[in-house]
């Protein structure tokens, strides 16, 4: 069939099998294979996209289904000659060893941190109604979809953590101005 | 920004890391070629059966399949692949890259289909029908030694691949004179390592060249290339194993494994690229397996706790058939069992026997985590006969540096290298007291044993140590090329563990330039013309001493050729910072001489072992509702002879300690009584997510420099698994010693846990 995918921005036209997931559509149709299969059963978290802003394992859907819809990869997120603050936090907190999970890692928390924005409570959150705050426990449960076999997870919270600081330091007084 | 000749040490970030920060790391299924051909294996449904025929005439004709290849496409005998440690025992034992007559286990190939795309080629080996005959199914310990029946009938009288004994001293006298002896039966559970990145290569077949080129190397490309030079009847220049970015080794990526051949064999008789990246389900049965392994063993005091004895036996199943590396375990189960500990007579047995299980290999620590398991098991069991400190039983045990080098049990039959050998340097109390410090020992032991909010608090100590360093040697060439940038070929092979970074420190500090002008190039073939890889905690000593040997090398030469540019004598030139100087102050740079060969090459060359050392504390709380148990704290401290880079030390040294809590609470590959293999995704085996284990902290130390190697460095990739069954059993005893519990047996889940305090009547 074909399909047009808005991938990072761009719109690209393309003859699938409709049995085509969106995770082999990304990496073998269109080569953008930063986003990894870990275990194409959605139990990893390697493959997490951003689709329409919100993450998903793309290895649990089909490229069918999101022709109107806007993907964002690992690749999207940050132009090559600038990481971006959580690239950088990663970097700095040694939050990875092989790497294989880090595209999945980066996507997920970029998308858990605009989830805690907008106030989504999670299973450890104390409180469902109130403004969520980002500690250890939080940062860990919600990202515990995102297998790391090195065990990187200290690194991984503590960048994750640094990252939502700094933007929490840079809103108010955003907002301020 | 560190200055050169200071990155060693120093808190260098990682360098590999930008690449896998943007998606831009390269792994072996990113890799394509054009008009390559998809391969997917055909496995064993049946764990034991005679192999009668091969129906792939429906696979055939489906469009865009190309060919089914089975054992009949293999010319002549079946190559069986070699071993990394040769004994005579194990020779019958060695797996064939394909079935031929007889399957032996679950997941074993006996067909690879080769078609257009990834999803023809599954789901054209779907309609691949293999005629199996059955046979009865040996999965237990009982049923191989019985030889019921026989895996090799006609070629072997029994299922024993092999019998390590590992010795030292007088252990029957020792044992005779002991004030006492504690002894018991453990075992560890069947596990693997599980990298995230599934197994996967590529192979091309230059026809005209009659050249053959494998991607997806990792961990001792060269090994395999001999070998696979050998079963292809090719000279070895003639074969390339080319190393991409490695999601994740931990011992079992990178042997060599049936595909390695099956595929490259597609590559020939097709004459096309051939591909093949594992699916998660057939990883779990393709991969080695590890662990699998029961204990009997005895531990002789005298009333002071002084050790004056190790003896019992081991089984280890080791599946199938033995694998390059499936003696390494089990050999090392017995020569390290006494571990830090001034032992002086040890008897230890090892048997390794083979059932229809998926062939063992290495997982991180091999052998050396499930004997430190049994013998922390048996000090906990001692000092509370003897009535000691737990800490005091280990304490006066430890060995010290005067002691150095201090002999570990010898194994016969021996194996190579390593069937002698000799603690390095270390005061091992040292690392010993700074852990408990951490961990405050004197205040949480007011929790121990205490029921707190409806759980029972336990703490605990385990010592370990790591051998490293594995030899004979490694190699490295350094050049300068035109733009006066330094390039650094290594032998060794990164597998995740930032290799790249801790090679451009030492090559950095030693040639006196910023780390920025440094370039590495590591783990293929194409690079060295020998060389050994990543294997064995060894990169970083062995690896790391030829980076800087070559570099010294390098160095050398270029003052050579910077004396004879100036027509002055060699000790009249000063090399300072990439920079050669005259006596009359004339300068000249690296690349000003690139031109004239400016390279340096080197063998480092040492068998001796490094051993760290090192000490693990930890405390439990366990729920006796539930049998769960959580770990509230856990410190490690290792002393690794000199630390290069902090940040990957401690990255490995945690990492490690989580898979170790995985090791102990979760992770197990069941089988059924058919020789099934009862897992297949990773919602049945459960590894460490980031909620499960926050509470490790790790220390590491760099007292005692080895003396095997001009670095100093001690291999420190593996230890931080080593302590952690030992450390949390002991833990969950001492916690629950109201009911008199002893958890002897991993992994220690919640419904284990649960039955040692409901047993049944």
């Amino acid at each position: 069939m074909e399909i047009t995918l808005t991938v990072n921005g761009r719109a690209q036209a393309l003859e699938l099998d409709p049995r085509t997931t969106l995770l082999d559509a990304l990496r073998d149709h269109l080569q953008l294979t930063g986003t990894k299969k870990g275990c194409d059963h959605g139990q990893c978290g390697a493959c997490t996209i951003l689709l329409n802003g919100r993450r998903i394992n793309a290895c649990l859907t089909l490229a069918a289904m999101h022709e109107a819809d806007e993907i964002a990869t690992i690749e999207g997120l940050a132009p090559p000659d600038d990481p971006g603050a959580l690239q950088a936090a990663f970097l700095h907190h040694d939050g990875f060893q092989c790497g294989y999970c880090t595209p999945g890692q980066i996507v997920s928390a970029t998308g858990m941190l605009e989830e805690a924005r907008a106030g989504w409570p999670s299973h450890v959150s104390p409180n469902l109604e109130a403004e969520v705050a980002l500690d250890r426990s939080e940062v860990a449960e919600r990202m515990s979809g995102n297998l790391c076999r090195c065990a990187a997870y200290t690194g991984i919270v503590e960048a994750i953590l640094e990252t939502a600081e700094q933007e929490r330091d840079v809103e108010p007084r955003e907002a301020a101005e | 920004m560190n200055t050169p000749n200071t990155y060693i040490g120093g808190h260098v970030e990682r360098v590999e890391d930008a690449r896998f920060l943007r998606g831009a790391g390269r792994y072996i299924d990113d890799v394509t070629r054009e008009g390559m051909l998809h391969a997917c294996v055909v496995r064993s449904a049946v764990a034991h059966g005679r192999l009668v025929s091969i129906d792939a005439e429906e696979a055939l004709a489906m469009p865009g399949v190309h060919a089914v290849l089975t054992a009949a496409d293999v010319t002549g005998e079946i190559p069986t692949i070699p071993f990394r440690r040769p004994n005579p025992k194990i020779g019958p034992y060695a797996q064939p890259v394909i079935a031929r007559e007889r399957v032996r286990y679950f997941g074993e190939p006996v067909a690879l289909v080769l078609a257009d795309s990834p999803e023809l080629a599954e789901d054209a080996a779907e309609l691949v029908l293999p005629e199996i005959e059955p046979l009865p199914a040996v999965v237990t310990r009982d049923a191989a030694l019985a030889a019921e029946p026989l895996l090799f009938p006609g070629t072997t009288e029994d299922n024993l691949a092999a019998v390590f004994t590992a010795g030292k001293g007088d252990a029957e006298a020792a044992f005779a004179g002991a004030a006492l002896v504690v002894g018991d039966s453990f075992s560890t559970q069947r596990q693997t390592a599980l990298p995230l990145e599934t197994r996967g290569l590529l192979a091309e077949w230059d026809a005209d060249a009659q050249h053959l080129t494998v991607h997806g190397a990792a961990k001792l490309p060269f090994f395999n290339r001999r070998a696979m030079a050998k079963m292809m009847d090719l000279p070895e220049t003639s074969v390339d194993y080319v190393e991409h970015d490695v999601g994740g080794g931990f011992g079992a990526r990178g042997e060599f494994y049936p595909e390695d051949f099956l595929v490259a064999l597609a590559a020939r008789i097709t004459g096309r690229p051939v591909k093949w990246v594992e699916d998660r389900r057939e990883h779990f049965a393709a991969i080695a397996h590890s662990r699998e392994a029961e204990a009997q063993v005895e531990l002789a005091l005298d009333a002071s706790g002084r050790i004056l004895g190790l003896r019992g036996e081991m089984f280890m199943n080791v599946g199938a058939y033995v694998r390059p590396n499936g003696m390494t375990p089990v050999r090392n189960c017995a020569q390290f069992m006494s571990g830090p500990y001034r032992v002086p007579n040890i008897a230890l047995q090892a048997t390794a026997y083979v059932a229809n299980k998926t062939p063992a290999g290495t997982f991180r620590g091999p052998g050396r985590y499930e004997g430190s398991f049994f013998i922390e098991r048996l000090l906990d069991m001692a000092a509370a006969r003897l009535g000691l400190d737990r800490r005091t039983i280990r304490q006066v045990n430890l060995l010290t540096n005067a002691e150095m080098p201090y002999p570990l049990a010898q194994i016969r039959p021996s194996d190579g290298s390593r069937a002698e050998t000799s603690c390095d340097s270390g005061e091992y109390s040292e690392a010993f007291h700074r852990c408990l410090q951490a961990f405050d020992w004197e205040e949480k032991e007011k929790l121990d044993g205490r029921l707190i909010d409806g759980r029972y608090h336990g703490i605990a100590v385990s010592c370990f140590i790591e051998g490293g360093a594995s030899g004979p040697a490694e190699t490295a060439r350094i050049q300068v090329a035109g733009d006066g940038g330094v390039e650094v070929y290594v032998g060794s092979s990164a597998i995740g563990q930032g290799l790249e970074t801790v090679m451009a420190q030492i090559a950095a500090d030693t040639l006196g330039l910023p780390m920025e002008c440094i370039r590495i190039y590591h783990g293929s073939t194409t690079y060295l013309a020998e060389g050994w890889g990543s294997y064995g905690s060894r990169a970083t000593v062995m690896g790391g001493n030829a980076v800087r040997e070559a570099a010294l090398a390098l160095l050398a030469r270029f003052r050579a050729l910077a004396a004879r540019r100036l027509g002055v004598g060699e000790a009249e030139v000063s090399v300072v910072g990439g920079q050669a100087v005259g006596p009359d102050g004339a300068v000249l740079d690296l690349a000003d001489l690139a031109a004239e060969g400016l390279a340096g090459e080197a063998k480092f060359l040492n068998s001796d072992a490094t051993y760290t050392n090192g000490t693990a504390a930890v405390h439990v709380a366990v729920d006796p509702e539930t049998g769960r148990v959580e770990v509230l704290d856990y410190v490690v401290c290792d002393e690794v002879g000199r630390i290069v880079n902090a940040l990957t030390l401690h990255g490995q040294v945690t990492g490690a300690a989580v898979q170790g809590f995985g090791s102990v609470f979760g992770e197990e590959l069941p089988y059924d009584d058919d020789g099934a293999l009862l897992v297949g995704t990773l919602a049945d085996y459960l590894v460490p997510l980031a909620t499960d284990y926050p509470r490790v902290r790790c220390l590491s130390l760099e007292s005692y420099p080895s003396p095997t190697n001009p670095l100093g460095a001690k291999g420190a990739g593996e230890g931080g698994i080593i302590p952690v069954g030992g450390a949390v059993a002991n833990a969950v005893a001492s916690a629950l010693r109201a009911f008199g519990v002893a958890p002897n047996h991993l992994p220690l889940s919640p419904a284990r846990v649960w039955a040692l305090l409901n047993p049944p009547d």
